[in-house]
């Protein structure tokens, strides 16, 4: 009690003389920065999100091949939640003499409840948007459908027991994946419609569907809440297994934003990390004369610890608030670049960015401000006894620790923070050799230059220790500052190119194996090159070294998946390009003969499969089995034509399979599918523009928006180096005065200043340059997956940046201290 | 007149390690100072002065031997002990006076008042304030006083709390000659005024003389008493 009195009556008086300023600066940037980027990303990951939930025309999808209670919406209604059905099943269409076999889609109100159709007035036309389903008796076919039946809008078809007339043509569902489930071409009818259709009977192959959609919050608590209940034929559908491309992409464009987080995060360290060590050393007169008056141990520290409570959260709650404003502000500038749709912030990260704040704070401060609990009293008759010094490995140990709790919190993405924290050990070990040595040479060249740049120079040598260190903070700073504005664009640069403007947006499946010489020559008698044909074989997926898949997925949803969809099988004598072999090897011409596979990292993963282990499928009523000689690591969204499980050449001879291709076709070369399908009439031509456009479009949304939120935390990460730059003026205050006092005139004072920091800041620079280059490199190669080649622009622009900042910021940081009159500096004691 | 011995020293021994080995700074110091006497600590610069005052005051813990204060030893106390035997008992005056800058004079006098959790700290501190003759200057932070202003806050800040004995380590070491004179002034009319113990460290022969006993040091051994 008498320690918080007096705790607050110390912050007030700290304030008001300014002493708390720099800390409290320091933090409130670190914070401000912290919530603005946490606010901005936040309503990014959202859209993103939400984007690729379109995917799933929900944000949660449940499904079952019984149907589903209708308690389940009432459970939703309840909690706000919005509900739409869908049933469907295969079944054959008739249109006059002619049928096709179809994928029939009853669809009830409200669907999609995330994204919208796509219609058109006839087949492989341009297609509009829209917010309206098939009334009743009508029906949408898509155009595959409609040029196999040779039907047109207006004409009347008859599904099971009902005639529907077509009133549309279905270009798009945001639903139809991309995984080659639904081959059949599809048709939209009213869920009303249905019961008359009489084609639900009892043993018919229906797939029930109930959509839900609500804010993130509702939705995460519902998942649970279903999750608990469902029963054994029920499943949670989620969008990595239905659309592995824009998964993937939303994947990377989250590591772009938890990147610039951790950055922030970073800087944020570096900044508070010198305000309290300034802070520290201010104290250290304080915290003796206490003692020496009387004070206990204990009282020192509760005053200490509860006075930088108040600081922190002052700067938490300050900071927050400034942190939405900066954000609000932020996204008025962007305007209607990215804000469309743009869901409003959560408040997570005002907690966010106040806890991290706290968390460095202890880490960083609380270390050295224990200390002062062990300031010797005797300090006040000898100045020069200190506390008794602190292991590097308890203080910074500390640090560390705080520090990467904080991002792993971020980011929850393991092989990120890894990564992260072997660069950080990396890094401040290189600057802190780096910076001694250059330390050390900067200290032999002092004899070859001016008298300014030889008191400045001789300075940062005299300070060895001191120097470095500073040499290393402003070195991870420049350092993460080049990532933003140099190594980011490029990064930026290489993820857009990774989807090139020939990448493929038409597939065409089921080419009979007799047709592939008919199907080429058509296609290269039309002007376009040659495609490149891929064998193709529908299989289930039947036991796992002997064991029935049923008992090895039985009770995982997402393995459940996998196992009962109809797996499409392939083979080939060399990987894909955009294959990456993560574990075996690939098969070599000595292999042959020899029954091997190799897995998509993501059936490993959900299967929990080995090296070794042997897959056997049911293809057709045969049985083929084979050993996993390797895990491959698939990169979907380059929509070239991959697939989970490929084989070693020779396995799949025999079996009845057909060829597949990808083709890039623009808005004229289209005009030929109709002739395509109606000369090969078993091909399936599959439109992925769409898909294509979804993926596009979450890259080009999620860039523009990492640009924005880089550019956000570039200006906070200058006001954190200039900070910490203000925390160092301190320790200049007396010599400048000593200098003065000698008959130095203020000019050459400040210059030698200049020359020091200038010298700090093109040292740092130099360092930020390695540093940035080399985590630039590991980043790309190892989280973002992309090339990246060495920019020089690193090291120009290090070094000028490193001059301009620090020697700019740190000489006007000091020429209030040069300013200060001499003789009250030395006075003050 | 026989009166109460506050402060005594038995065979005080101080050593510290260094990079020759182990030094000793103080060898065999005894001496008693008993309550209301002055007492001047003399000797060239490294004789043991500082050393000795800290170990008087409890700032620092002997190699050996043992501090008497107010009939506590203090040798037996932990840090904190020796803290808690300090607020009651002992006041501080310094050569670099140690105001804390960021406190103006009236705070800076309050601060051991408030550290004892004395309510009536504001009142207290302006009372002696204006003994020292700074009642006008109570706002002031001590960069905006004079050298000879700052002591005399310092010294306010020193007699506010009544202690019974006030240590002075070169209180005139940073002052010019006039201006040290009349701190020394004040020291002494103040330290008769409360009838405080007064022990001095000082090398200015002068103001030793006017204290009722000169200790005098060399090479870390009491060599002469008068």
């Amino acid at each position: 009690m008498k320690a918080l009195r007096f705790a607050l009556l110390a912050l007030s008086r700290d304030w008001r003389s300014g002493e708390l300023a720099v800390l409290l600066a320091a933090l409130l940037v670190a914070v401000t920065a912290l919530t603005g980027v946490g606010f901005f990303t936040d309503r990014i990951g959202q859209a993103v999100d939400q984007r690729a939930a379109e995917v799933l025309a929900a944000d949660l999808r449940l499904r079952s091949a019984e149907p589903i209670p209708e308690s389940y919406e009432a459970l939703a209604a309840e909690q706000g939640i919005e509900t739409a059905r869908i049933i469907s099943f295969p079944s054959v269409v008739f249109f006059g003499a002619d049928s096709a076999l179809t994928a029939i889609r009853a669809v009830g109100p409200g669907y999609p409840l995330r994204g919208r159709l796509k219609i058109a007035d006839a087949p492989f036309a341009p297609a509009r948007e829209t917010d309206e389903l098939p009334g009743r008796g009508e029906t949408w076919l898509d155009s595959r459908l409609l040029a196999r039946l040779g039907a047109a809008i207006g004409d009347t078809v008859n599904i099971g027991a009902s005639t529907f007339t077509v009133t549309r043509v279905l270009d798009y569902r945001p639903d139809q994946g991309s995984a080659f489930v639904d081959l059949a071409p599809s048709l939209l009818i009213p869920l009303a419609d249905l019961p008359a259709t009489e084609l639900l009977g009892p043993g018919s192959r229906a797939s029930y569907r109930l959509l839900f959609a609500g804010t993130p919050g509702q939705i995460r608590d519902f998942r649970d809440e279903i999750d608990e209940r469902k029963s054994k034929a029920e499943r949670l559908e989620s969008v990595d297994e239905e659309s592995p491309q824009i998964q993937a992409s939303t994947r990377r464009a989250g590591r772009f934003l938890n990147l610039s987080a951790i950055i922030t995060v970073l800087l944020a360290a570096v900044a508070v990390a010198m305000a309290a060590r300034r802070y520290t050393r201010r104290h250290l007169d304080n915290v003796a004369l206490m003692k020496c008056m009387g004070a206990p141990q204990r009282f020192v520290l509760q005053v200490t610890v509860i006075e930088l409570a108040l600081v922190a959260l002052v700067a938490a709650l300050l900071g927050s608030l400034l942190g939405y404003l900066a954000q609000e502000l932020l996204t008025r500038l962007v305007g209607d670049l990215v804000t469309v749709g743009l869901p409003p912030p959560t408040l997570a990260p005002a907690l966010m960015g106040g806890a991290t704040a706290l968390a460095i704070l202890v880490g960083f401060a609380l270390p050295p401000l224990l200390q002062l609990k062990r300031v010797p009293p005797a300090r006040v008759l000898r100045r020069n006894l200190e506390p008794p010094p602190l292991r590097y490995s308890v203080s910074y140990g500390l640090a560390v620790a705080a520090l990467l709790g904080v991002l792993y919190w971020l980011v929850r993405d393991v092989r990120l923070v890894g990564y992260l924290a072997v660069g950080i050990a990396a890094t401040l070990a290189v600057l802190y050799g780096a910076g001694f040595l250059l330390v050390l040479l900067a200290g032999r060249l002092r004899g070859a230059v001016g008298v300014a740049w030889r008191y400045g120079v001789a300075n940062l040598a005299r300070r060895g220790r001191e120097s470095v260190v500073q040499v290393v903070a402003f070195g991870l700073g420049l350092m993460v500052l080049l990532l933003l504005a140099v190594v980011r664009n490029d990064l930026l640069k290489d993820w857009r190119a990774s989807l090139p403007a020939d990448t493929p947006n038409f597939f065409m499946i089921n080419i009979p194996a007799a047709e592939t010489a008919d199907f080429v020559q058509f296609v290269e008698a039309r002007g376009l090159p040659t495609p490149q044909l891929f064998p193709m074989i529908r299989a289930r997926m039947t036991t796992i070294n002997s064991r029935p898949i049923d008992e090895v997925v039985a009770g995982n949803d997402r393995a459940q998946g996998f196992a009962e969809r109809e797996q499409n099988l392939s083979w080939a004598e060399q990987p894909q390009i955009d294959n990456k072999i993560v574990a075996g090897r690939w098969w070599q011409a000595s292999d042959r003969g020899k029954a091997y596979v190799s897995v998509a990292t993501e059936y490993q993963e959900d299967l929990g499969l080995a090296l070794g282990d042997r897959l056997a499928f049911d293809v057709a009523g045969e049985t083929i089995e084979a050993e996993i000689l390797s895990f491959r690591e698939v990169e979907w969204d380059t929509f070239r034509p991959n697939f989970f499980l490929v084989f070693s050449p020779g396995t799949l001879d025999g079996l009845a399979g057909t060829w597949l291709t990808s083709l890039k076709l623009d808005l004229e070369q289209r005009k030929m599918l109709a002739e395509l399908v109606r000369r090969f009439p078993s091909v399936s031509v599959f439109d992925i523009d769409a898909i294509l456009s979804q993926v596009r479009e979450v890259i080009d949304r999620a860039s523009l928006a990492v640009q924005y939120v880089f550019l956000f935390t570039l200006a906070a990460g200058i006001t954190v180096l200039l900070a910490a730059i203000q925390s160092t003026r301190d320790e200049r205050r007396y010599e400048s005065a000593m200098l003065r006092t000698l008959g130095a005139r203020r000019r050459v004072v400040l210059a030698g200043v200049a020359a020091e920091f200038t010298a700090l800041g093109m040292l740092s620079g130099v360092l930020a340059a390695i540093g940035a280059t080399l985590a630039g490199w590991l980043l790309a190669r190892e989280v973002f997956d992309l090339e990246y080649a060495i920019d020089p622009w690193v090291w120009v622009i290090g070094l000028a940046a490193g001059a301009v900042i620090v020697g700019g910021a740190g000489t006007l940081a000091a020429r209030g201290v040069v300013n200060h009159p001499p003789i009250s500096t030395l006075r003050e004691g | 007149m026989d009166r109460k011995t506050v402060l005594e020293a038995r065979s005080l021994r101080k050593e510290v390690t260094s990079p020759e080995g182990m030094l000793t700074i103080l060898d065999d110091v005894s001496l008693s100072i008993v309550a209301g006497e002055t007492v001047a600590i003399v000797g060239a610069s490294g004789a043991g002065k500082s050393t000795l005052l800290a170990l008087l005051a409890g700032l620092d813990e002997p190699s050996a031997g043992g501090v008497w204060l107010e009939g506590t030893e203090l040798s037996a106390l932990d840090e904190d002990g020796r803290a808690a035997a300090r607020a009651r008992h002992v006041g501080f005056v310094f050569q670099s006076f140690h105001l804390v800058p960021s406190l103006t004079a009236l705070e800076n006098v309050m601060l051991p008042l408030e550290l004892a959790g004395r309510r009536d700290a504001r009142a207290e501190a302006r009372v002696v304030l204006g003994q020292v003759g700074l009642g006008a200057r109570l706002g002031h932070y001590p960069r905006q006083l004079s050298g000879g202003e700052q002591q005399r806050v310092a010294i306010a800040r020193a007699f506010v709390t009544r202690p019974s004995v006030l240590f002075a380590d070169e209180p005139t070491g940073n002052l010019d000659t006039t201006t040290g004179a009349r701190i020394i002034e004040l020291l002494f009319n103040l330290n008769a005024a409360n009838g405080t113990t007064l022990v001095l460290v000082t090398h200015d022969r002068a103001i030793a003389t006017r204290c009722d006993r000169i200790i005098e040091m060399d090479a870390g051994r009491l060599v002469g008493a008068r």
